[in-house]
Formats: structure tokens, sequence, C-alpha cells
């Protein structure tokens, strides 16, 4: 249960993107989580709205993309995206796969209107 | 409407600091290993076992973290090591700057090995780069076989995994190669080792293993 502490890097990131910013306000959170990133979205989505409440921030929406892990072939190169922990080459068969992504736990943008 | 990218990794002050941390810990020669798990799977009684191995001479030194009470550092110090307790006082893992803040007034110069205890928790601690050679995961046969599956990011972030309580395998329904078959497939490339704490079995593999990663250490130090 670390989705608090997670929540209060995320808004103090988002406050200063906004401070750079100051006749605008935030309408937009979005956020990348990858299946391994060892973060519950809604656990974190429950921590967010709870820490924006009454604040500038209580009105902006938010938007989470999940990632799905993606391995590739160290003989074909192919990429694909390991389902169900099936970490095997789908295209060659190929045991010997190399982890790409999906343990990102990124900010990934904010959208800002004029106020 | 105005949308800013930004990518930013929401841990990127903790991966600053393990960054360097890291860079302090190849400065110094120092193999650092991040022991996490569930509550109760043995990390405790692993490092009891592994300092008991050590020459008082060697330099190893353990960091320790739960969230209440020094009583894993009382059990440790007895060996004799540089040992200190982290107390996180309610987080439930251990951050970069708890390991930055806890080595301020050591000496790293003296440690060859610095072993570190996180926080008994099988999910937070996978997020939280401390600087670390390599994350271990212990676990302990009086669990559920299943757990690589349940916390894949811990499995899939650990390097060896540590099966644990060997000797209760007569009374538990705990199924070995399920486990093992479970780690693999979050992990292919994970290694186990299974071992016992209370009967001694297996340490002699696990002392080996750090053996191997001090010396691949010298080796890669020596080659740079």
């Amino acid at each position: 249960m670390h989705e608090l502490s997670i929540a209060t890097l995320v808004l103090e990131a988002v406050n200063a993107e906004a401070g750079l910013r100051p006749r605008m306000r935030v309408s937009k959170i979005g956020l990348r989580l990858g299946d391994l990133s060892g973060v519950d979205a809604d656990a974190l989505t429950f921590c967010l709205e709870a820490l924006v409440r009454e604040t500038e921030l209580a009105s902006a929406a938010l938007e989470i993309e999940r990632r799905p892990q993606r391995n590739k072939c160290s003989r074909c190169r192919e990429e694909f995206v390991v389902v169900n922990y099936q970490s095997a080459c789908p295209a060659c068969g190929e045991t010997s796969t190399e982890f790409i992504s999906g343990d990102e736990m990124e900010l990934a943008f904010v959208e800002m209107e004029d106020s | 409407m105005n949308r800013v990218p930004l990518g930013q990794k929401v841990l990127k002050e903790n991966d600053r600091i393990a960054a360097e941390l890291r860079e302090r810990f190849a400065d110094h020669e120092i193999l650092c290993l991040n022991l996490v798990s569930s509550p109760g799977a043995g990390k405790t009684s692993l490092l009891e076992r592994t300092l008991q191995a050590f020459a008082p001479a060697q330099r190893v030194a353990v960091l320790t973290g739960d969230i209440q009470t020094d009583n894993d550092a009382v059990r440790l110090a007895r060996f004799g090591f540089p040992t200190k307790q982290i107390t996180t006082g309610g987080t439930c893992h251990l951050e970069a700057r708890m390991i930055e803040k806890a080595l301020a007034d050591w000496r790293l110069e003296d440690i060859d090995l610095l072993l570190v205890e996180n926080v008994g928790n099988l999910v937070c601690p996978s997020s939280y780069d401390l600087g670390e050679a390599a994350k271990i995961v212990v676990l302990s046969v009086a669990e559920g076989d299943d757990k690589p599956l349940k916390y894949p990011a811990m499995f899939f972030r650990s390097e060896l995994l540590v099966l644990n309580k060997i000797d209760l395998l007569p009374y538990v329904p705990f199924n070995l190669a399920n486990a093992r078959d479970f780690a693999r497939r979050v992990h292919p490339g994970i290694e186990i080792i299974e071992l016992s704490c209370l009967t001694g079995e297996g340490i002699p593999q696990w002392q080996r293993w750090i053996e191997g990663r001090l010396k691949s250490r010298r080796k890669s130090l020596a080659r740079t």
C-alpha cells in the first residue's frame, strides 16, 4: 500500500507544472502504469481523488493508460505482448526473450485550460 | 485545451538517489544485496545464517528495515558486524534516501558486502531501487506456492529466489515444482536456491552464490 505516497509525488509534479502557467488550470492528468509497476490503479485513483478534494486540482480528470509487458525475441527480434507470463516468442518459439517495457510509473501529460 | 507531454517518472527522485548510491558502491567496490519477502518468510533468519558463516575480519555490514522496533538489529548485531536499524515509522518499504541517510556515518571503504533487509512486503519494495546490485526474494514453504504469480513485479525484479523453511515440506501442501515453475514463468532467468535456516540445509549453496557475486564484482571492477 504505497499508492498514497505515489499519489503525493504525482500531485507535486502536477503542481510544479501548473506553477509554470499561472493563468491556466489543470483539466486532465495523464498517467502511464505498466502491469509490472507494482502499483494498483484503483488504489492510486482513490488516493489521488482524496488528495485533490477542495484543492485547485479537484476538477481535473484522471486518465490512466495501462501498459502490458512487452518482450523482444533474441533470435528473430520480434516484439510482442506477454500474456499470462508466456514469454516465449510467438513468431519463432525462441524461449530466450528480453523485457523491453511494462514497468512504467509515469506522469505522461497534463492538460491545461485558460481559467 | 493544451496538452503538455511530460513522460516523467513518478519515482525520479528515488531513482536519482539510487543511481548515486550505485555509483558510490562501485567506487568502493561494495556488493549491495536487497532482501525482500512477505513478513515472516525468514529474511532475518537468513541474515543470521549468513553472518554466522563470515569470519569477524570480513567486511560485512547490515541495514535492516522495519516499520517499528529495532528487534532485528538487536538480533543481527550480536554477530559483531556493523548493523543499523532503519525504522520507517509506517512506510511499507525502504527508499533510496533512507539508505543514503543510514550510510552517512559509515566508512564505505571498510565495507565489501552490504546486506539490506527490506520491510516485509511483496508489493511496494519492488518499485523502489536502492542502488543494490541485486534483489533477492525470499519465499517460505509455509506460504502459497503461487506467490510468484500473485506478486509478479517482485519476482520479475529479483535475480535470485530463496525458497526457505524446506524442513517444513513434509507438513505443508507447498508444491516445490509449482513454485519453481511459477517463478520462472514470471522471470525465466531467475536463479533458485532451496534451503532451511533452521537445519542449515542448502546454506552452503547460498554462501557460494554470495561468494560468486563478490568474485564477479571484483573481476568486473578489475576490467574497468
